[in-house]
């Protein structure tokens, strides 16, 4: 008889060195890890607890605006530095370094209000548009020892500019105010304007991908589309209510979404106006300013019932809904570079910094806290249409204004709805057109 | 639509309208040509204003004007007939006659042969006509971007930044060329390999390997490549050969080459021994290697996946059958032992060693050196030499002791034959060890002989030195056996006798667990025959008188009996064999112990009936129950102590559908709750969720699990890549079109816009009237 030796391979169960990991023999066999579903159903409903128990969006509140704060833009190349401007007339420009949270810079820009800021693409300068009917161009960083805050540029319009944008790439920016204008910095006078019928434009946004786009929404309820490179406007939406701002998505070229006074937003296809893409309900007031994440994913929109909410852009309910006892009517807000914090703009004078994943752990993970929150992330999404996970996943305490809005428009919505019904219900079948939620909103699109 | 089409019909028409702007700037050149003719008239009328000046006065001079007309009239130019209309082609008639105006004359033709000039368009026509055309084109621009959309949005990952940086590989030459020795101990390496010349750069060869390289003349090494050009062409040629040979399927052929170089070997040696002995003796040992390389291996046992094979299929197939038999008498052969010499001189002294004819005298000598990677026989050898003289192997001794034993046992008796037996497995284990021990002394560096054709050379020679030991152990046999004839024929078994010997002196040892199998069923077979022994020596006894004169059908029968019960019952003997029985009598105590506690445990409660019990309730309650409508004292006399009738109970007694068979009715021992639970449920989804079209998809997500528990480490990482991967602190910009390989637009938005701010769009404006008239 052969006697077999035991013996093993200590390739097998030895570390080569004390810095890798001990080897863990697994044996998969499925009998012997059996009632997978309910334990990951377990594991689900924990993690999406734990989340909820770790969901602490606020980081941080920068104080120092006089006045409530009307616009805010990002450096281009910096992701700590920020940029805001505020309804007062003195110290009206701030500029803030997040990770410090202070105020680094401040300037006397304006006569009354900052209506629009903006940076160049380069970071060097920055441009500010005011109520005084100038346009001026700062540098970004701050006037040496002795030497006075002057603007490098000041340009002296005829009418009040409500807006401004810079162009991604070359030195070239647009204003909006009774038309749309495109200026070259070198010189005083726009290179080309545009209208198209009279009506104050409130704001005009560059495409981020096709630089040569613009969009701009008026007072007169519509959304126009201008080319730059062929001086010419392309279309004009006219929507219910008027449009507060738009906002294109940096990874669609051809994809823009409307903030709306009829507390709605709209994601518009740019080559099909006559139905948007999506309507994303959820405020319960105006919505005042959006802003896409730089992942295209997800936007966030600001409000006047003070709140902002986080839309995935291919759904038409938020994700999300930020709020604290002490933020006003939210005027701008803006998603960080990196795609990980939100900052937003006040009536109150503050600026807000916000976690764009609220149960997010900040800070380097290690490989194993990595793979837990990718786990549990996985589960969550597995499990998402499961009762209590989704009843734990929805849940958020929100203000009893906003709370008693919410449930009154609920109620308006379905008296609306119950009346359409009826009105099918007793007229000849056929003569009542339904109309989808979708096309409701689009009055006309003008060619 | 039309209106489009209209503008872009324009745009095209652009150019015709070209010509025709740029015509009349030709115009004046040719009339310049005509002039030429007229050359004296100009003079002519030069002179006479020259005349005129010359008073000083400047004065303005009307062109005189002479009209050919009939009437002249002092109002106004009238033509020759005052109802007549002035044509065209009147006109044109003196012109005729010159070529040089063809020009003029065909640009008049073709507006003669238009219609008249439509009303221009109205501005915002115009420009909705323009934003139209924009339109089309951007949207056309930007529709390039429809599959990268789409791309991302289905993809299962994306990691931004987009755009990344890929590490460019720089040479070692490079990187060294740009760093410089800073610390003192960089300093001194790099102070070493400068004294050795060793270069940093380029290169990368020190001057001696250049030397070296160079070293070696242009002759040399064309005559070494021929060299091993050629060696290379023959290795291909013979090993062309030898796959051509290994490819033929003949078995016939394989055979006769095999023994023509079994034959070869053995004349090859038989010359060598004569030649040179101690070579002869190297081929010897040789042998004695290879012997042992098959004791170690398995290779030719009935264990390989080959050899089962075969062995399922020996019942029906004579050739796998002969292959298998084959394979064993190879493995016999291997294993044997060569050396008969030694046997011999055990048993009969060293006088038939010298009269061997085929082994040579030196065998026994080598015995030693071949044995020497064994300890075991190498201290025997050492220790006692006394010992060595008679028997060089313990295992010999064994061997030969039990052999011995094996063939006196007739005369012993059936006492002494369970001493043989027990005598027998002693050996046996003791061989098994040494065994062992002896492969774990062996070398490990031994050079192996893995060639099977020298393989089958050494097999050869060891059939042929067999045949001369059975030879020599036949002479033997007879004449041991010779004594003991008469009790073997009086014993009447004369099979058994032969075949008992043998299986004694199995030289193999046990290796597989068939083969310990085999062991333990001869040890049953002799058990067996242990008290059949037993039997016949009753039977001996019964009838002392009559010792061959028994009678052989009880004998028989009684035999038969004998082994019947033998089969039922299992005999202690038995089990010895194969586990220990102190042992498993322990453990039997301890189970019946274990078991006593159980019931005295358990003692009050009979779970079995209760849990029968509760099935039955179960089953009762799931019942659907008969509804009774039956009225007392309706249509009848009511009161205390009387019921309705029967005839009206089984009226109005509704009897209840039978439901549907209980899931566990077959299942006696499980009971299946059959209702809803309303306390799982509310953990349940209710309706199937978008995305899924057929609940058995949701249900296959929610199935697999994705967790470590049931997957591997890299089946789990990949379950749970996360949608979109960020980097902390990193900027991610807009996508570009050169990310995503499109080729970006060479002309800035700035220039294009510097160029045809307002003039391009006038132009156009221009054209669409133009074109708006056809």
């Amino acid at each position: 008889m052969k006697v077999k030796m035991l013996s093993r391979n200590p390739d097998n169960y030895v570390r080569e060195t004390k810095l890798d990991l001990q080897r863990v023999p697994r044996n998969y066999d499925p009998t012997l890890h059996p009632f997978e579903v309910p334990r990951e159903y377990v594991r689900a409903l924990n993690a999406t607890k734990l989340e909820r128990v770790f969901a602490k969006p606020f980081l941080a509140s920068l104080d120092g605006h006089r006045d409530g704060v009307n616009c805010l833009a990002k450096h281009p190349k910096s992701l700590a530095t920020v940029l805001s401007g505020a309804c007062d007339g003195e110290a009206s420009v701030r500029i803030w370094n997040l990770t410090k949270r202070k105020c680094i810079r401040t300037i006397q820009a304006h006569e009354g209000f900052v209506r629009g800021i903006c940076a160049r693409f380069c970071g060097t300068s920055f441009f500010t548009v005011g109520d005084d009917k100038t346009v001026k161009q700062w540098k970004m960083d701050g006037p040496g020892y002795g030497e006075e805050d002057e603007p490098l540029h000041t340009i002296l319009g005829k009418t009040v500019y409500t807006g401004i944008d810079h162009h991604w790439k070359e030195p070239v920016f647009a204003t909006c105010g009774q038309q749309v204008d495109i200026w070259d910095e070198q010189r005083t006078n726009p290179i080309c304007s545009m209208t198209w019928g009279f009506d104050s434009i409130s704001s005009v946004k560059f495409n981020p991908i096709e630089t040569f786009l613009l969009g701009s929404c008026a007072s007169d309820r519509n959304i126009v589309l201008y080319d730059m490179r062929q001086a010419t406007p392309l279309k004009k939406v006219i929507l219910d209510m008027r449009t507060n701002t738009i906002c294109w998505n940096p990874m669609e070229a051809f994809i823009f979404t409307a903030a709306n006074e009829d507390y709605n937003l709209y994601t518009f296809d740019m080559r099909a106006l006559d139905t948007p893409v999506m309507v994303h309900m959820d405020h319960v007031s105006a919505v005042l300013d959006v802003d896409y994440s730089p992942t295209g994913k997800e936007f966030v929109s600001a409000s006047f019932d003070k709140s902002i909410r986080i839309f995935p852009v291919d759904k038409s309910r938020s994700r999300e809904v930020y709020h604290t006892k002490r933020m006003q009517h939210v005027i701008c807000v803006k998603w960080t570079s990196d795609s990980k914090y939100i900052m937003c703009g006040s009536d109150e004078m503050n600026i807000r910094l916000w976690k764009a994943n609220a149960s997010e752990k900040l800070g380097v993970l290690t490989s194993r806290e990595k793979a837990a929150t990718d786990y549990n992330q996985k589960l969550k999404e597995k499990f998402q249409h499961h009762p209590h996970i989704k009843r734990i996943s929805r849940h958020r305490h929100l203000p009893k204004s906003i709370y008693s809005q919410i449930q009154e428009q609920r109620i308006m919505k379905e008296a609306r709805r119950r009346k359409e019904l009826n009105r099918i219900k007793h007229s000849k079948p056929g003569s009542v057109q339904i109309v989808s939620e979708k096309k409701k909103h689009i009055v006309a699109v003008v060619k | 639509m039309s209106a489009i089409r209209a503008s872009e019909s324009s745009l095209l028409a652009s150019s015709q309208q070209e010509e025709l702007e740029d015509l009349p700037k030709d115009y004046p050149l040719s009339t310049s040509e005509d002039e030429g003719d007229s050359d004296g008239e100009r003079k002519h009328q030069k002179l006479l204003e020259a005349i005129s000046s010359l008073d000083g006065k400047n004065r303005r001079k009307l062109a005189e004007r002479s009209e050919a007309s009939l009437k002249v009239s002092e109002f106004n130019v009238s033509s020759k007939g005052s109802g007549e209309k002035l044509v065209l082609s009147d006109l044109l008639e003196p012109v005729k006659t010159v070529s040089s105006l063809a020009t003029v004359k065909k640009q008049l033709n073709r507006v003669k042969s238009k219609k008249t000039v439509e009303l221009p368009l109205h501005r915002e026509e115009i420009e909705r006509i323009h934003r139209q055309v924009a339109f089309n084109k951007t949207s056309q621009v930007l529709s390039k971007w429809d599959p990268i959309v789409l791309k991302n949005r289905q993809a299962e990952q994306l990691v931004f930044p987009l755009n990344k940086q890929q590490s460019a590989f720089a040479p070692i030459e490079h990187v060294l060329s740009g760093w410089k020795a800073r610390t003192p101990l960089e300093q001194e390496i790099f102070n070493l390999l400068h004294k050795n010349r060793q270069p940093v750069t380029d290169p990368l060869l020190t001057p001696v390997e250049k030397a070296s390289l160079k070293a070696m003349s242009l002759e040399e090494a064309k005559m070494r490549r021929a060299e091993l050009q050629r060696a290379r062409a023959l290795q291909s040629y013979y090993e062309a050969r030898a796959r051509r040979e290994k490819k033929i399927k003949s078995k016939k052929y394989h055979k006769v080459l095999k023994k023509g170089k079994a034959k070869q070997a053995l004349k090859d040696f038989e010359k060598l021994r004569k030649v040179n002995p101690a070579a002869a003796l190297e081929e010897l040992e040789k042998l004695e290697k290879a012997r042992m390389m098959e004791r170690m291996s398995l290779k030719h046992q009935n264990s390989g996946k080959w050899a089962k094979s075969k062995a399922i299929m020996a019942k029906y197939d004579l050739e796998a059958r002969q292959a298998m038999q084959e394979q064993l008498a190879r493995n016999k052969e291997l294993t044997q032992k060569i050396q008969v010499a030694s046997e011999s001189e055990e048993e009969e002294g060293g006088t038939e060693e010298d009269c061997d004819p085929l082994v040579p005298d030196v065998v026994n000598e080598v015995q030693v050196k071949a044995n020497r990677p064994n300890p075991w026989m190498f201290r025997n050898h050492s220790s006692d030499a006394k010992e060595a003289e008679t028997q060089e192997d313990p295992e010999e001794l064994a061997g030969s002791t039990a052999h011995e034993a094996s063939e006196s046992e007739e005369e012993e008796g059936p006492v002494a034959e369970e001493e043989i037996l027990l005598k027998e497995f002693e050996e046996r284990r003791s061989l098994r060890q040494k065994s062992g021990l002896n492969q774990i002394a062996e070398p490990v560096g031994r050079p192996e002989t893995k060639d099977s054709s020298s393989q089958a050379i050494l097999s050869e020679l060891r059939v042929l030195s067999q045949k001369l030991k059975k030879e020599n152990r036949q002479s033997r046999k007879q004449e041991v056996s010779s004594v003991k004839t008469v009790l073997a024929v009086q014993r009447e078994k004369p099979a058994q006798e032969e075949e008992e010997p043998l299986l004694l002196q199995r030289p193999e040892r046990a290796q597989t667990l068939d083969k310990l199998e085999e062991l333990s069923k001869e040890g049953c077979f002799q058990n067996k025959e242990l008290p059949r022994a037993a039997a016949e020596g009753q039977c001996l006894e019964r009838n002392p008188d009559n010792h061959l004169g028994a009678p052989k059908e009880k004998k028989k029968k009684e035999q038969m009996i004998d082994l019947q019960n033998l089969l039922n019952t299992k005999s202690p003997s038995v089990k010895s064999l194969a586990v220990p029985t102190t042992i498993e009598e322990l453990e039997d105590e301890e189970e019946r112990a274990q078991r006593q506690m159980i019931k005295e445990a358990f003692a009050g409660d009979d779970v079995i009936r209760d849990f029968l019990k509760e099935k039955r309730e179960a089953v009762e309650a799931s019942k659907p129950k008969d509804v009774d409508l039956t009225l007392p004292g309706w249509g009848e006399w009511g009161g205390v102590g009387l019921k309705p009738s029967a005839k009206k109970r089984r009226r109005f007694l509704i009897k209840a559908p039978e439901g549907p068979p209980r899931k566990d009715k077959n299942l006696p021992n499980v009971i299946i709750n059959e209702k809803r639970n309303i306390h799982a449920a509310a953990h349940q989804v209710q309706a199937l969720p978008y995305p899924f079209t057929h609940h058995q998809q949701f249900e296959r997500t929610i199935q697999t699990p994705i967790g470590s528990t049931w997957n591997t480490q890299r089946a789990f990482q990949k379950l749970t890549t996360p949608k979109i991967v960020t980097k902390p602190g990193h900027i991610i910009k807009p996508i570009k079109a050169e990310d995503v390989g499109y080729r970006a637009s060479s002309r800035s938005d700035l220039s294009v816009v510097q160029r045809n701010p307002k003039r391009l769009s006038i132009r156009h404006k221009k054209q669409l009237k133009k074109n708006s008239i056809d």
